[in-house]
């Protein structure tokens, strides 16, 4: 029984030293924007392999979930005749959640495992304390900027996630099941609002970003340097950076919507 | 020893890991120019010491100077301008992947100069020619074998043209080719450059070949030091066991148990 009050008790001290060393980390990455902005050429190449190498699997992922959308909606809808409030129904779901939330569980497995691997395997690999004693700091100089171009990524990948999904839903519903074109678009410019749904998702997808950018670089950087530890890490990194979006997402969806 | 030709003077060091005493009351002297070895047996802490040598960990009592200034508790941007006068030999060389070997040798250059292209060229090639390497600086660093990486390490190491050089553990799972050229480049740049260097290994002849003043190091503590002939002569139980590689002496062959019978058993 003490045994057992011991081990909760240790987990809940490393927890908590974990908890604190997360937000030591994101202090001093913030405090690296002024080197992002002093050299933006840092920023512009993670921009490329957190951003641009995550924007297949977030445009073709669109794609699929705009044309189920689609077709679901569709034959919800149809049974009410109001298969013309298709367009409204594919845009809203997409804007205000779907993208989001789906990009950011995406970007996770994607672009997140990815930043805890290598940053993990730097570690490893004595990487980061070679720079360190070449007096260049790896918190501003590796983890700086692939924390902002996370954050600069989702925003603009959830956007083109939900776009993508917007022309998926037009290629079922209008394409093939017969729904009205000029309803379809009219309808949705008239219901989607620009700040109560497009920037509240925009808004969502930058929390999102933080979060997850945020767990995956941290989870790196903290990596037990074997390769067991960086394996724990990824692991970690995916699991850890869903729930909190998924999490997250209902409290900023009862702040926002009601 | 001489107190006014010394670079680092660590004193009274402790430190522990996970409860378990690594360092317990160290004091040694590092002399400006000399190569001086650290040597003692597997897990006695020789890497910790350059680390602690380097702030990259603290100890828990004790001070460390490097020409002049403690660096136990030394500010961040102190202990980073400090750290560009010092150059580290990582043991698998910890060159940065995803740049090829002229740009590792680059990197340092380029991250605290402001040099022009032409210039960082001609730097580089100059350091590349010195360990041997002009020719592989179009190649990656998974193109090349162990020893190659270290010299392209050791290239990087001397880029900035600090004071001093840890090198930690430069001879372990060496052919004897590479050995040779390691044992004889930590010579040579330390001579030609006037740098102070520090070699952790127990690689006993390499290292004692090219040792102008060698630490035994064991239990935490300094457990004798001088030239390698004054250890080779040395009446120390210690030099002897780990200079003559005996098994047994100070250091046990068995780690601590209960007793043998017990354990089994019997009796």
């Amino acid at each position: 029984m003490l045994d057992y009050l011991q081990s909760i008790g240790h987990k809940g001290l490393n927890f908590f030293q974990r908890l604190g060393r997360g937000h030591i980390l994101i202090l001093d990455i913030i405090r690296g924007v002024v080197s992002v902005i002093s050299r933006p050429s840092l920023l512009i190449q993670q921009l490329y392999s957190v951003g641009v190498l995550s924007l297949i699997i977030i445009v073709v992922s669109g794609f699929f979930v705009g044309m189920v959308m689609g077709l679901q909606g569709y034959n919800t809808l149809v049974d009410f005749g109001a298969e013309e409030s298709l367009g409204v129904m594919v845009a809203l779901s997409l804007v205000r959640e779907l993208g989001p939330v789906v990009t950011a569980l995406l970007f996770a497995g994607r672009a997140g495992s990815a930043l805890t691997a290598e940053i993990g395997l730097m570690k490893a690999t004595e990487q980061l304390s070679a720079m360190e004693m070449m007096a260049v700091d790896p918190v501003r100089r590796v983890l700086a900027p692939r924390f902002f171009a996370g954050l600069l990524s989702m925003p603009l990948l959830a956007s083109m996630f939900s776009a993508v999904g917007v022309l998926g839903g037009y290629f079922v519903g209008v394409g093939l099941l017969g729904v009205d074109d000029g309803a379809y678009w009219s309808q949705m410019q008239a219901s989607v609002d620009l700040y109560d749904d497009v920037y509240n998702g925009v808004i969502k997808s930058i929390v999102f970003g933080f979060v997850v950018t945020w767990i995956a670089v941290f989870e790196g950087y903290d990596a037990i340097p074997t390769s067991e530890g960086v394996s724990r890490a990824t692991t970690r990194t995916v699991v850890h950076s869903s729930l909190a979006v998924l999490g997250l997402d209902f409290i900023l969806t009862a702040l926002m919507f009601n | 020893m001489d107190e006014n030709n010394t670079l680092i003077k660590v004193r009274n060091l402790k430190f522990a890991r996970n409860s378990r005493m690594i360092f317990d009351g160290v004091d040694l002297d590092i002399q400006r120019g000399k190569i001086t070895v650290i040597m003692g047996p597997s897990g006695t802490g020789k890497t910790t010491l350059l680390r602690l040598i380097g702030r990259q960990i603290k100890p828990l009592i004790g001070t460390i100077e490097v020409d002049g200034e403690e660096v136990t508790n030394m500010g961040h941007r102190r202990l980073y301008e400090l750290r560009k006068r010092m150059g580290m030999l990582f043991q698998n060389g910890a060159l940065l992947t995803d740049l090829s070997v002229f740009e590792n040798v680059a990197y340092p250059l380029r991250e605290h100069t402001n040099l022009s292209d032409e210039l960082i060229r001609t730097l580089v090639l100059l350091k590349l020619q010195a360990v041997g390497l002009r020719g592989a600086r179009d190649l990656m660093p998974a193109e090349l074998s162990g020893g190659m990486s270290r010299r392209v390490a050791l290239a990087r190491a001397i880029a900035l043209d600090p004071m001093m050089i840890m090198y930690d553990e430069p001879f372990t799972g060496q052919d004897p080719i590479s050995m040779g050229v390691l044992v004889r480049l930590i010579r040579n740049l330390n001579d030609a450059l006037g740098l102070t260097s520090i070699v952790v290994s127990h690689d006993i002849e390499e290292a004692s070949s090219i040792a102008d003043y060698i630490y035994l190091l064991s239990g935490g503590k300094v457990v004798a030091g001088g030239t390698a002939e004054d250890l080779a002569n040395s009446d120390s139980e210690w030099a002897q066991q780990f200079m003559k590689g005996r098994p047994d002496g100070p250091v046990p062959f068995h780690f601590q148990a209960d007793s043998y019978a017990s354990d089994l058993k019997i009796g």
